[in-house]
């Protein structure tokens, strides 16, 4: 019986990764290695304003006094930041005006994953930033957008057209002090996507970034800034991939998102980096930090994400619920196979009276890899009948790998309630016969198993992006039997 | 950055003093246990007191406890008077064994070490280290090894003396044994004292474990405990603790299990300055039973911090940790709870849960429930939950006419008593349900100077409501 | 259709069928009586391809080939379905999801095309009212939350939407009132065909008042030791089992 389940898991476990080709397109990579001419010679190449030189180098200097956070529940060889091209971008060879002028072979990479950037051929009402190595490409429907005030664009072409809605925001709810990545970032971003949603506004299309490493021995990083102002609405969608390499490659991410008064921001991610040979190698590490502050009253966070990738994923999109009344939710699924290493979660710090955070979390562990929920609720003293309620559950495939819970709670006030359960378990023979008895092959079942498992965080997902979500986790773990 | 500098000043004088008293310190040693003394205090001193840069020891500030001038008791206290109203143990009809600590030190009229009709040994465990050097040798140090931290490995550096209780194979101990450790500052005291309990297979053992303090001073005690628990054996333990608000206690216990044995042990905290206690409990044998509690009630500025490790090393072995907080004035409290499932640990059940009341907005609690788990045919579970009391019970209580303040009394005690109730000893379950009722009716603090050992007898306190009327849960 | 000769089966160690045989040809309805711990549902198990038994010795032969040596789900597309006496919950998956993935996986083993999701949704719609469930049920996890009336409903409305060659219902009619009986008796009464066949296990002749069996059986302490037709089952509920060990 043993000998079989661990067939099939190895059938599992060796489900390949689709997206790990290499499109050859020219590049234009500044030399290796990270000091303050890299970083003059970035924000010179994106003709940066001189805030945001000021901006980098502060940052530089704070990340060279800082050490590599070792508190996660991973195990990563240490990292030569020297060893890292931290600047590539597809040559251009002018502005483009139309889609036209992108790069064919550009444009069949996106078409290869599934990302149309001709905006006839879309089906559903999706705008789309294309970045590829830290560099963004195209952005679909900016001009439709723009006709409703919102502005969707590049980073770079942010700071070039609306530089004091950038300066006023960036590094406000993540500081470039934050924590060791969040600094590194800060220094040597190169691009990113930038959304401002005007007051009232209800955005009637989802916005998306779809990020893709191209270039060899790069790391990525691109920086979010999404501010939606009074009363408005935006849906925002992040996808990822790269090809598979042998060498690890870095992706240090940083995205902010601020809500005012009434406003709220769903952002939903679906993270299918290269996650490394069935034997570990390679892969990307993905250490990004992603935060939200609802500042104003009543406004309203949410994040979804689904994370199927990366070797390493050190990763915990918060929340600070500073407005009165404002709320938070966090749904997760993270699937780790193979060799694979998560350590993700959310912090939710509750400061405003009567705020409300969910967490949900559903962890899948698979062949020999480590699932680690790391939570933190806070609430302060000021935040007055505010709520929270976590539920973090686990779901181990075989007896090689391991899942881990790791809340923090913290609650200084009387009139606050505070919840949170957790259960591991595995998928039990009996779901699996049944599945099986009604013609069901153990691969499909454990699809079928783990996508109900992870459906209340699923049925979160913006259409567009649940079925991929969908198709992922079945692919990443097509079988497994507990 | 300060208050290191200040926990060095301690450190050092610490160290110099074991090294000025070690002829004192190995006097009762075989060269083995030398060896291990003198590894844990190099580990001391590489350690130093754990601070909050230790993620175990994150939410607990030892600073202020550590700020004391304090002196090592190197000898026991010589002269003893009036060591009855000391040790007098005020719970009605409990008949237990004595086993009095004063200052880490045994204390004892005739034998050092008894052995009993049963063939149970009790007494000085610095005496058992000259006596039975082969049964020490065996267990010393051998579970908690060198200490997890700083004040651990001091212990086992620089302890002399403690209790030693030895049940051997078969026999089942017919009363209870009772440890009380009192600490008794004659000025500020740093007390170490190391506790060694094997039960032989097929054994069985209740025992009560009661940390107080004697006066008002400050005192510090760092108490080390390893409990062997054989095969198919049964323990049976129960703490206490209520102690001066200026007193620390760090209360480390390492429970090592062999297969189908159980342990129920329940922790009380009923008062005290800071407390710590460190709980660790290896499953290192199948069919094993753990059922851990534990209950805190605490006021002023008080803190406590419980900190639980259970490693589930051998499979088919199921444990329950249940610990319930109510916090009150400007207290503060943590949990710290690990469950630890190893890869061949298959067939795991384990449960933990963590609930805690705050009373008011200057209580304040950190709750970190945490599972590890490497082996994929478990069933674990964890909870916590912080809240105030359930404000629609409340008002349903007082519906039927009971003032508000009872009714608050009411469900704190209907919540604390879920703990209370698996205390199986019911003349201590009457007697620490008795002093819960106290706690929480805010009368036993007031009387904190003498606690237990005041010699007049306390009024049996009556609530004003019939609590049997009651269900636990609330 | 279903050869069954001389089969034992253990379970750590224990023997629960001592030298089992049983022929069942199309167009037939077996019912196996027995009281409590005579492994009937050992035997239904042991069809369905559940692994936590030992097959001893013996053999099971379905439409020809070795049915020990298939995997449960081959054997489920090859037509064998088994009514669970207990029927698992699967939190998350909804039945229609996982009907259709069942029906499409039986369809593809038979070289079928999928079933488009007009004709599923039909089809799941005829059946719904054969077994009289809510549509709202089909909207739910699998079995999560159900009545142990529901569940069973549920297990005979796969069977209807499956549609397989060997139906064995393993005490469909425990925990049933009359009404969920007979909706349960209709279900199979309107499946019967000539080509298939169904094994009905149950501890009472009520069942058999609406299924009525072209054959008894009585499983009795591994073996079965009688068999005759309906009338077996009316003996059987007035003499009680113990009258089989003379």
């Amino acid at each position: 019986m043993n000998a079989k389940k661990n067939s099939i898991i190895d059938e599992v476990t060796q489900g390949e990764y689709k997206y790990g080709f290499v499109t050859d397109i020219e590049t234009e990579v500044a030399p290796k290695g990270l000091n303050e001419d890299i970083i003059r010679f970035i924000s010179t190449k994106k003709e940066e304003p001189e805030f945001m030189l000021d901006f980098r180098l502060k940052a530089f200097a704070r990340w060279q006094k800082m050490k590599m956070p070792d508190w996660a529940h991973l195990n990563i060889p240490a990292i030569d930041f020297q060893d890292i091209i931290y600047y590539a971008a597809p040559k251009k060879k002018k502005e483009l005006e139309s889609l036209d002028e992108v790069d064919p072979e550009l444009l069949k990479t996106f078409e290869k994953l599934g990302i149309s950037l001709e905006e006839q051929k879309r089906l559903s009402g999706v705008a789309v930033d294309a970045i590829i190595d830290s560099v963004s490409v195209k952005t679909t429907f900016s001009d439709t957008l723009a006709e409703l005030g919102i502005i969707f664009c590049s980073f770079s072409e942010a700071l070039r057209n609306h530089p004091d809605l950038v300066k006023k925001y960036v590094g406000s709810v993540v500081p470039y002090s934050d924590n060791y990545f969040a600094a590194l970032n800060s220094a040597v971003f190169s691009d990113g996507s930038f959304c401002y949603i005007p007051k009232g506004v209800k955005c009637p299309i989802e916005l998306s970034t779809y990020f893709r490493i191209n270039a060899a021995n790069t790391g990525q990083f691109e920086r979010t800034l999404i501010i939606a102002d009074e009363g408005s609405y935006v849906s925002y969608m992040e996808g990822c991939t790269a090809p598979m390499r042998d060498e690890n490659q870095l992706h240090a991410a940083v995205v902010e998102i601020i809500a005012l008064k009434d406003a709220e921001v769903k952002y939903s991610t679906v993270q299918n980096w290269y996650p490394g040979s069935k034997e570990g190698k390679g892969g990307i590490y993905n250490f990004v930090t992603k935060r939200g502050i609802c500042k104003g009253a009543n406004s309203k966070i949410s994040w979804t994400q689904v994370e199927t990738g990366s070797a390493v994923t050190w990763k915990y999109p918060s929340c600070i619920l500073a407005g009165d009344n404002s709320v938070s939710e966090f749904y997760s699924v993270a699937v780790t196979n193979n060799h694979q290493q998560a350590d993700t979660g959310t912090k939710m710090i509750h400061i405003g009276k009567n705020t409300k955070s969910t967490i949900i979390s559903k962890g899948i562990s698979a062949g020999f890899s480590n699932n680690t929920y790391r939570g933190l609720v806070r609430i302060a003293k000021s935040a007055i009948n505010s709520r929270n309620y976590s539920q973090c559950d686990s779901l181990l495939l075989g007896d090689k790998c391991g899942a881990h819970t790791f809340p923090y709670i913290n609650a200084l006030n009387r009139s606050s309630i505070v919840e949170h359960e957790a259960t591991t378990s595995k998928i039990s023979e009996d779901q699996l016969f049944y599945c099986n008895q009604r013609g069901i092959d153990p691969e499909n079942a454990i699809g079928l198993i783990v996508n109900g498992y992870a459906k209340e965080v699923l049925n979160k997902l913006p259409m567009e992006f649940a079925v991929e979500a969908q198709k992922l986790l079945s692919i990443s773990l097509e079988g497994s039997v507990g | 950055m300060q208050p290191l500098v200040k926990n060095n000043i301690l450190k050092e004088k610490i160290i110099g003093l074991s090294r000025e008293n070690r002829e004192d310190i190995i006097g009762y040693d075989t060269p083995d246990i030398t060896k291990i003394r003198e590894q844990a205090l190099s580990k001391f001193v590489d350690l130093g007191f754990p601070d909050q840069s230790v993620e175990e020891w994150r939410n607990t500030n030892l600073d202020n406890a550590l700020s004391y001038d304090y002196n090592l008791a190197f000898h026991p206290v010589k002269k003893i008077t009036n060591i009855e109203s000391i040790f007098k143990c005020n719970v009605p009809h409990l008949n237990t064994l004595l086993l009095p600590l004063l200052n880490g030190w045994h204390v004892f009229m005739g034998e050092a070490l008894k052995t009993l009709e049963d063939g149970t040994i009790v007494g000085s465990f610095a005496h058992a280290i000259k006596k039975y050097p082969e049964i020490i040798g065996r267990h010393f140090s051998k579970y908690s090894g060198a200490g997890k931290n700083g004040l651990e490995a001091l212990n086992t550096a620089i302890a002399q003396d403690g209790i030693f209780i030895y049940v051997p194979e078969g026999v089942e101990v017919k009363s209870p044994i009772q440890i009380v450790n009192i600490i008794r500052p004659e000025s500020n005291i740093f007390v170490q004292a190391r506790n060694l309990i094997i039960l032989g297979k097929n054994s069985k053992l209740t025992l009560v474990h009661c940390d107080d303090s004697y006066n008002l001073l400050p005192g510090f005690s760092n108490t080390v405990t390893e409990v062997f628990i054989g095969e198919n054996a049964k323990l049976n333990h129960n703490k206490l603790q209520n102690i001066n608000n200026d007193s620390t206690i760090i209360n480390s216990t390492y429970f090592h299990q062999k297969s189908n044995s159980k342990l129920l042990y329940n922790a009380i905290s009923l008062n005290g300055g800071l407390i710590r206690n460190n709980t660790y409990v290896k499953l290192n044998g199948e069919g094993c039973e753990t059922n851990i509690l534990g209950l805190y009630l605490m006021d002023k500025t008080q803190h406590i911090d419980n900190y639980t490790y259970i490693d589930h090393v051998k499979p088919n072995c199921n444990s329950k940790k249940l610990f319930k907080g109510i916090l009150d004035e400007k207290a503060t409290g943590v949990f710290n709870g690990h469950v630890h499932v190893r890869r061949d640990a298959q067939n795991t059940n384990a449960v933990q849960k963590n609930q805690n009341i705050l009373l008011t907005d200057t209580a304040k609690i950190d709750t970190k429930p945490f599972l590890e788990i490497y082996a994929d045919d478990v069933k674990c579970s964890h909870g916590a939950t912080v809240g105030q009391l359930n404000t629609e019970a409340l008002f349903y209580i007082r519906s039927r006419g009971i003032e508000e303040r009872n009714a608050e009394l009411l469900l704190m005690y209907a919540f604390a008593a879920e703990v209370i109730n698996h205390i199986s000893i019911d003349a201590l379950r009457d007697r620490i349900d008795d002093m819960v009722k106290k706690r929480l009716r805010g009368e036993l603090s007031v009387c904190d100077q003498c606690v237990l050992h005041c010699s007049s007898q306390e009024q049996p306190v009556q609530f004003d409501i019939d609590m049997s009327l009651l269900k636990t849960n609330n | 259709m279903l050869s069954i000769k001389n089969l034992k089966v253990s379970i750590n160690e224990k023997e629960i069928l001592k030298g089992l045989s049983l022929e069942v040809n199309a167009g037939e309805i077996h019912a196996i009586m027995g009281p409590n711990g005579t492994g009937k549902s050992t035997l239904a198990s042991i069809i369905a391809g559940r692994d936590i038994f030992n097959v001893d010795s013996g053999e099971v032969i379905y439409k020809g080939k070795n049915l020990l040596e298939m995997a449960p789900e081959v054997r489920a597309c090859d037509g064998i379905f088994l009514g669970f006496q207990y029927p698992v919950e699967i939190p998350g998956v909804s039945i229609t999801n996982f009907l259709r993935t069942a029906m499409n996986e039986q369809r593809k083993y038979r070289g079928l095309e999928p079933i488009t999701a007009k004709e599923f949704f039909a089809k799941m719609e005829e059946k719904k009212k054969l077994v009289e469930i809510h549509s709202k049920l089909t909207n739910r996890s699998v079995n999560e939350g159900f009545s142990g009336g529901e569940k069973k409903k549920n297990e005979i409305f796969q069977m209807a939407m499956l549609e397989p060659e060997l139906a064995i219902l393993d005490e469909t009619d425990s925990g049933l009132d009359i009404d969920a009986l007979k909706i349960v008796a209709k279900g199979v009464n309107s499946l019967r065909t000539e080509n298939n066949a169904f094994i009905v296990i149950t501890h009472y002749q009520r069942l058999l008042d609406y299924i009525v069996p072209d054959f008894v059986h009585v499983l009795y302490e591994g073996k079965i030791v009688k068999t005759g037709g309906k009338e077996l089952a009316f003996e059987l509920e007035e003499k009680g089992y113990e009258w089989l060990k003379n």
